[in-house]
């Protein structure tokens, strides 16, 4: 009898100190699912979800505070690829958040631009190069379409150019049926 | 006879061959007006090196190869660059490329060229006038063949030069092989000094006697040993890892390269690409292009890069029902969207199309899961599945079921009772994919330049705030932290 529980006490000893110093050792930082929902993004830090960016937005959506339809960037694309992460009903992009609009560029005419700098502070992903009553130029490979820069411009001197379709990023088209056309 | 293998599937389609290999290769005469796209190669291009107005000779480069994955491009002929423009590409989707338009003087006079020693050269000299001298994959890919000659590291033991020519239709290189045979053995032995193999096979369709016969004739007063070899007629034994399978009875691994195994495989027109570019000096600025389909006098052109489709095409008399043109062979080639785009490296065959030589397929019914299409693959896939999961958007499992091993080779098609146009599918799911691991790159440094903007801005707050610290009166002399106080002097 004594025997018994003596064992039976060792072994629960034993593991509670193995898992405690897993806990300790293997500890994980934060929430993991935030990362996963982060990697889906397309982390335009555009900011039209409502949060400050695609970050704090997945920490909503972790925490279940936000929904999952409210990236117009990503599209319905994105909100299937969250649902099924989440394991939750996929739905259309909610109605508070803008349509979305085709892939962009923000190109600034540089002979309306005053230099001063407001749009590079509203970047961000630092894809305005410039200085201080100097001109302001995009780094087209860097700019995400976010339109963040277009608000603070004093002189509107920023718009929104869509990418063309070019030799580079043509992809065959989704074969169209005859018979359903028809 | 060494011993051969056999790949799996495979289809007998009609050659129409024969009416294209009547006649010898002809020149193809000057055209009014040459459309060189500066891009005609797999890999990044250069900028131009001429500019609107300014007389160029024959050779004279129009665009430096950019970087070592790139390969060079040349004026075709002399004359004056009237313009660089957007001009219509010979690409499935019609959409423009940077051109230069030349107008020729008529005098073909060439700029300074010279052969090289390439025995007693360095290799990098003799693989730097590959890519200088524009040589590309003729084969289809317009792959770099100095890239491919370099062997990156990867110990290769055979060369093999690639004379199948399995698509339908097609003839350039069988046309080549029977006339110019001893140019391309010297061209072979350019190459087996560069990737250091030890055998050379070359691989002949057998339904090409005459070229087998020219070429064994070539290869056996060669220096080195070169082996020629005729083997099986089955579409796609031309194919680069079909004929690698054929010949040595390796296969390339999934995702693979054919170096992986040993092997490099060039083929036939690349190297007499590179025998003139080596031993005559002479950068490519030509290429020998079958005119057939339904023309009156369907046969092989010795024709000049950025001849435009339509004026090719006049040599061979196209029939009054001509209601297009198809770049390559009716299994993987394209129709042009119109007769102005220029010949470029890739166009081996330009095919003028009719309602009657190429009927509308029947609209395509559901895929019955006959499995015909499985049987015929090259690559042993199942295109069942993989058109199902194309079908769905279901990209995930497409790439699972090996999707990127697909050669596009047209069998299924061929085979498939219902009709359905499955590599069409294919090709959409390709890009899909393609598109998708793009965007998530620029995602990714998106939110690596975003973390380190927030990175910043909060060092600048502590570092001005610190600064604060520091000069507000009374303050203490140390401020809050000593990593603080290293960044604010860093800062001042």
């Amino acid at each position: 009898m004594l025997t018994g529980i003596i064992i039976v006490a060792g072994i629960a000893a034993v593991l509670g100190a193995l898992l405690g110093y897993a806990a300790i050792r293997f500890r994980v930082e934060g929430n993991p699912v935030v990362a996963e929902i982060d990697k889906i993004l397309p982390q335009t830090q555009c900011g039209q979800c409502g949060f400050a960016g695609c970050h704090p937005y997945a920490e909503a959506i972790a925490e279940g505070q936000a929904d999952i339809n409210r990236c117009p960037p990503g599209g319905e694309r994105n909100i299937r690829r969250l649902a099924d992460l989440l394991g939750v009903e996929f739905k259309p992009l909610s109605d508070d958040v803008a349509e979305p609009k085709p892939r962009s560029l923000a190109v600034i005419d540089e002979s309306l631009c005053i230099g001063c700098t407001l749009c590079i502070q509203a970047c961000p992903v630092d894809a305005i190069l410039g200085a201080s009553k100097q001109m302001h130029t995009v780094i087209a490979s860097e700019c995400t379409g976010c339109e963040l820069c277009l608000p603070p411009c004093p002189v509107d001197c920023i718009r929104m150019v869509p990418i063309k379709e070019d030799l580079g990023n043509w992809r065959w088209k989704y074969p169209a049926n005859p018979l359903r056309a028809a | 006879m060494r011993k051969l293998h056999s790949f799996s599937g495979g289809i007998h389609p009609p050659e129409h061959k024969e009416q294209s290999t009547r006649e010898p290769i002809a020149q193809a005469s000057l055209a009014s007006r040459l459309i060189v796209p500066l891009q005609q190669h797999m890999g990044a291009v250069g900028d131009p090196l001429v500019r609107k107005g300014q007389r160029v000779l024959k050779g004279q480069p129009l665009a430096a190869a950019a970087g070592a994955f790139s390969a060079a491009t040349h004026a075709p002929t002399s004359g004056m660059v009237s313009a660089l423009e957007l001009h219509p590409a010979p690409h499935p989707s019609g959409l423009l490329a940077l051109c230069a338009v030349i107008e020729p003087d008529g005098e073909d006079r060439w700029t300074e060229h010279s052969p090289l020693d390439w025995r007693n050269a360095d290799p990098q000299a003799t693989l730097a006038r590959l890519r200088d001298g524009g040589v590309v994959g003729l084969g289809g890919a317009v792959f770099p063949t100095a890239v491919k000659a370099r062997g990156n590291g990867r110990p290769v033991d055979t060369l093999i030069i690639n004379g199948g020519e399995c698509e339908p239709y097609i003839t350039c290189d069988d046309m080549l092989m029977r006339e110019r045979a001893p140019e391309i053995s010297r061209g072979i032995e350019i190459l087996q000094r560069l990737t250091g193999a030890r055998e050379v096979v070359v691989g002949i369709e057998d339904n090409k006697p005459e070229a087998v016969a020219a070429m064994e004739a070539a290869c056996g007063a060669s220096a080195i040993p070169i082996q020629v070899e005729p083997v099986p007629t089955l579409y796609p034994a031309g194919g680069e890892k079909q004929l690698i399978k054929v010949i040595t009875g390796r296969e390339v691994p999934s995702r693979g390269l054919p170096a992986e195994v040993g092997v490099v495989c060039f083929n036939v027109a690349t190297v007499y690409a590179v025998y003139r570019a080596v031993e005559l000096g002479e950068p490519m600025v030509s290429r020998v292009v079958t005119v057939t389909g339904n023309v009156h006098a369907p046969r092989n052109f010795e024709c000049l890069l950025g001849t435009p489709v339509g004026e090719l095409a006049a040599l061979a008399g196209p029939c009054v029902d001509t209601d297009g043109f198809i770049m390559g062979g009716p299994l993987m080639g394209f129709p042009l969207p119109s007769d102005a785009v220029p010949v470029v490296k890739a166009t081996n065959c330009v095919i003028a199309s009719s309602e009657a030589l190429f009927p509308k397929p029947p609209p395509p019914m559901p895929c019955i899961r006959c499995g015909r299409c499985a049987e015929a693959c090259p690559a042993g896939l199942q295109p069942m599945d993989l058109y199902w999961f194309a079908k769905a958007h279901n990209l995930a499992k497409a790439e699972e079921f090996s999707l990127f091993d697909c050669i596009e080779c047209g069998c299924c098609d061929y085979v498939c009772p219902s009709h359905i146009p499955l590599v069409q599918y294919y090709k959409f799911a390709k890009g899909e994919i393609r598109t998708l691991a793009q965007e998530k790159e620029t995602a990714d440094r998106a939110r690596r330049r975003h973390e380190f903007r927030q990175y910043r801005q909060d060092r600048e707050k502590q570092e001005r705030a610190a600064r604060l610290a520091s000069r507000a009166p009374g303050a203490k002399k140390a401020p809050a932290t000593p990593e603080a106080l290293a960044e604010s002097q860093e800062a001042e």
